[in-house]
C-alpha cells in the first residue's frame, strides 16, 4: 500500500512494542486522569483567592505553590487541563466532522468543479498561520473559550480536508473499490464502507497531531487574552499571568510552560507511535 | 426470444485533445441466456474496456456509444441508477488482481455478504449463512470460520474463490470474468476455470471470458470473438477458429502457440507489434503486420464473410479462403 493509505492492522503486532506509542499514550492517559479528577476533586478550590498566602513555592500544603492572588497552582493546572482538552476534543472534532467530509466528497467528485471549488476555499483558509486565523476569528466573535475552538476548529477543516482527498484518491484507485462499484455499490456507500476506513489509520493518526496543534493554540489564544476568560483557569493565561512575577516567583510560569510542553510531546509521540502501528512499512523501515 | 445482452456498433473512445481516440471500434456482439462467449486479444486489443462498457465502469474521460441492450434495454447513454441496479445483481464481474480486488480491512464474510443486503434486502445472518454456503461451493473448505478471515489470510486462489462466491451472490443472469486466473499458478488456473465453468452451467448463467490466453477461453467458451485494436477480426465457434483459423491475425495466434510437437527451436511470433490507438488508421487496424494488406486494408474498414463456421473481418478473404 503506497504512501500512507494503511493495511489492516495485523494480529501478533503489539503495540506495546512501540516506545513512542507508550510512552505518549501514558502521558496523554495522565493528562485526561488529571482531568477527570479535576471535575470531582481538587487539592483547593481552583479559583479561591488567599492574598496572604500568595506567590508561594511548593510546599506540602501547596503543592505547587500559590499565584499573586494566593491561588493554589496545582488546583489551577489540574482544572486548565480540562479546558485544554475540551478545547482540543471539540476543535480537533469540528476539522475532522466537515474536513473528512469535504475531502471524502472531493475525491469522489475528483477533477469535477465541486472537488476545486473545495480544495481552492481549503487553500484559502490554509494561507493564515493558525494562531493569525485564530486572532482574526475570536476579534470578529469576540473572545472567550468557546471562540477560541470554533477558530481553531475552522483552522482544522483544511487540515482534514486536503489528507483525506489525497488518501481516498489512493483507495478509489484500488482495484477494491472498481470492484465494489461492479458490485452495485453507490458512490456513498463505497465512501463509507470502503474508502473511510481505508484512511482511518491516517486520520486518527492526523487527529493526535492536530489535537497537540489545538492545545498550542488555544494556549497562545489564551495567553494573548482572546481565549478563556478569568477566573477560568487555563494554560495559557496562567503563562501570561506569571511573566510579572518572573523575578519573585520563576516556578508559577515553569509549571504551566512545562504542563503545556508535556502535553504536545505526548500527543505528538502518540501520534508518531500509531503511525507506527498503522503503517508497518514505517514500523519495519525504522526498526 | 431476445438476446440477454447485445452491442451493436459498440464504440469507445477517449475524447482527448482534437480528435477522439477510439479504443473499441464498432463491436457488435449477441449473447443468449446461459451462452458462454470468449474474447481474446492481445494487451490494448480494447478487452478490458469492453467488460467495463458492459458494466457502465469505464473511465470518466472515455465515452461509449452505439447501442448496448441489456435484456432488450438499452443501457446507453448510461444512466448511474439504472446501472448500479443491474451491477453485481444481474450482471456480475471477477477481475484479474484477486490480491487487490477485496477490501483489505473487512472480513470475507462480510465482503460476500454485502452484495444481497444491498440488491436483496436479505438480512445480515441470512446473508453470512448464504455467504457460507457460497464458500463452500467454490470450494473453500471450512467455510464457516473463513468467514472471519481478512483477505491477507488467504491464498491468491483462494481469494479469486471469494470473489468468484462474491460473483455469484445474486444469481446474476451475466457473468463477466476479465483475466480471472492470469495472475494465479498455472495449477491453481486449471482448478478455477473448472470451478467456473461448473457453477455456469449449473446455474444457467451467461459467460464472458476475457482472456489474452487462448488456452483459458477454449476451456470455458462455445464462441469466442478475437480482438485487435478495439476491432473484432474473427468471430466463430471456438472449436472451428481453432482448428480452422481464417483471419491472417488469429492464424498467427494459433501459430504462435507453443505445439506439443515441436521441441526446442525458435518460437513463431507475429511480426511488429499493436500501434498505439492514437495512430490506427482508419482501415482495419491489423493491416501494418498483415502480409496481405493493401492500400484498401489501411483506408477502409474491412467487410464481414462467412467462411466455414466463422464470420472473418478481412478485405482478402478469397486470398485467405
Amino acid at each position: 500500500m503506497a504512501g500512507g493509505v494503511a493495511a489492516a492492522p495485523r494480529a501478533g503486532r503489539s503495540p506495546w512494542r512501540h516506545p513512542s506509542f507508550v510512552i505518549g499514550g501514558a502521558i496523554v492517559g495522565c493528562i485526561v486522569v488529571v482531568a477527570l479528577v479535576s471535575l470531582v476533586w481538587t487539592p483547593w478550590p481552583a479559583t479561591k483567592m488567599n492574598i496572604p498566602h500568595k506567590l508561594l513555592g511548593p510546599s506540602a500544603e501547596h503543592w505547587l505553590g500559590t499565584d499573586h492572588f494566593g491561588r493554589d497552582v496545582a488546583s489551577m493546572l489540574m482544572v486548565g487541563a480540562r479546558n485544554s482538552l475540551a478545547v482540543g476534543f471539540v476543535a480537533v472534532g469540528i476539522g475532522m466532522l466537515f474536513g473528512v467530509t469535504l475531502g471524502t466528497l472531493s475525491a469522489a467528485k475528483s477533477g469535477t468543479w465541486l472537488d476545486e471549488a473545495i480544495m481552492r476555499s481549503a487553500d484559502f483558509t490554509f494561507a493564515f498561520p493558525a494562531v493569525l486565523s485564530a486572532v482574526m476569528i475570536t476579534a470578529l466573535l469576540g473572545p472567550g473559550v468557546v471562540n477560541a475552538i470554533i477558530a481553531i476548529g475552522i483552522y482544522n477543516i483544511p487540515v482534514f480536508a486536503r489528507l483525506t482527498r489525497s488518501g481516498a484518491l489512493q483507495v478509489w484507485a484500488k482495484d477494491f473499490t472498481l470492484a465494489a462499484r461492479a458490485a452495485g455499490k453507490t458512490t456513498v456507500q463505497i465512501t463509507l464502507r470502503h474508502v473511510i476506513p481505508n484512511i482511518g489509520g491516517l486520520i486518527i493518526v492526523q487527529g493526535t497531531v492536530q489535537f497537540a496543534t489545538a492545545i498550542l493554540a488555544e494556549a497562545g489564544l489564551s495567553y494573548l487574552g482572546l481565549g478563556t476568560q478569568p477566573p477560568n483557569p487555563s494554560w495559557g493565561r496562567m503563562l501570561f499571568e506569571a511573566q510579572t512575577y518572573m523575578q519573585r516567583q520563576p516556578l508559577l510560569a515553569v509549571f504551566p510552560g512545562l504542563s503545556i510542553a508535556l502535553a504536545v510531546l505526548g500527543c505528538n509521540l502518540l501520534g508518531d507511535g500509531l503511525r507506527d502501528i498503522f503503517d508497518p512499512r514505517v514500523a519495519r523501515s525504522r526498526a | 426470444m431476445s438476446a440477454l445482452l447485445s452491442t451493436a456498433n459498440l464504440t469507445i473512445a477517449l475524447e482527448s485533445g482534437e480528435a477522439p481516440v477510439s479504443i473499441v471500434r464498432g463491436l457488435n456482439l449477441t449473447l443468449n441466456a446461459g451462452e458462454t462467449l470468449g474474447i481474446v486479444g492481445e494487451s490494448g486489443s480494447g478487452k478490458s474496456m469492453t467488460a467495463l462498457a458492459l458494466m457502465g465502469l469505464i473511465p470518466s474521460a472515455m465515452r461509449a456509444s452505439g447501442s448496448l441492450r441489456f435484456e432488450g434495454q438499452e443501457l446507453l447513454p448510461y444512466d448511474e441508477a439504472r446501472m448500479t441496479r443491474l451491477r453485481g445483481a444481474r450482471i456480475a464481474m471477477i477481475f484479474q488482481e484477486p490480491m487487490t480486488a477485496l477490501n483489505p480491512v473487512h472480513r470475507i464474510g462480510r465482503q460476500i455478504a454485502e452484495g444481497l443486503m444491498l440488491h436483496e434486502g436479505t438480512g445480515e445472518a441470512a446473508a453470512l449463512a448464504e455467504a457460507a454456503r457460497l464458500l463452500d461451493r467454490v470450494g473453500i473448505s471450512q467455510a464457516a470460520e473463513r468467514l472471519g478471515a481478512y483477505p491477507h489470510e488467504l491464498s491468491g486462489g483462494q481469494r479469486q474463490r471469494v470473489m468468484i462466491a462474491m460473483a455469484l451472490a445474486c444469481r446474476p443472469e451475466l457473468l463477466i470474468a476479465d483475466e480471472p486466473t492470469s495472475a494465479l499458478d498455472v495449477t491453481v488456473q486449471a482448478q478455477l476455470l473448472e470451478l467456473i465453468r461448473d457453477v455456469v452451467a449449473e446455474r444457467t448463467m451467461a459467460l464472458i471470458i476475457i482472456s489474452h490466453d487462448l488456452g483459458v477461453v477454449a476451456e470455458l467458451a462455445e464462441r469466442t470473438i478475437v480482438l485487435y485494436g478495439g476491432a473484432v477480426m474473427e468471430e466463430g465457434p471456438t472449436r472451428a477458429l481453432f482448428t480452422a483459423p481464417h483471419h491472417p491475425y488469429t492464424r498467427g495466434l494459433i501459430a504462435a502457440l507453443p505445439g506439443r510437437g515441436r521441441r526446442r527451436g525458435r518460437l513463431t511470433a507475429i511480426a511488429g507489434s499493436v500501434p498505439p490507438p492514437h495512430l490506427m488508421a482508419a482501415g482495419c487496424p491489423f493491416h501494418g503486420r498483415c502480409k496481405y494488406s493493401g492500400e484498401d486494408c489501411r483506408v477502409m474498414m474491412p467487410p464481414v464473410t462467412q467462411l466455414g463456421q466463422s464470420l472473418v473481418h478481412c478485405h482478402r478473404e478469397e486470398a485467405i479462403h
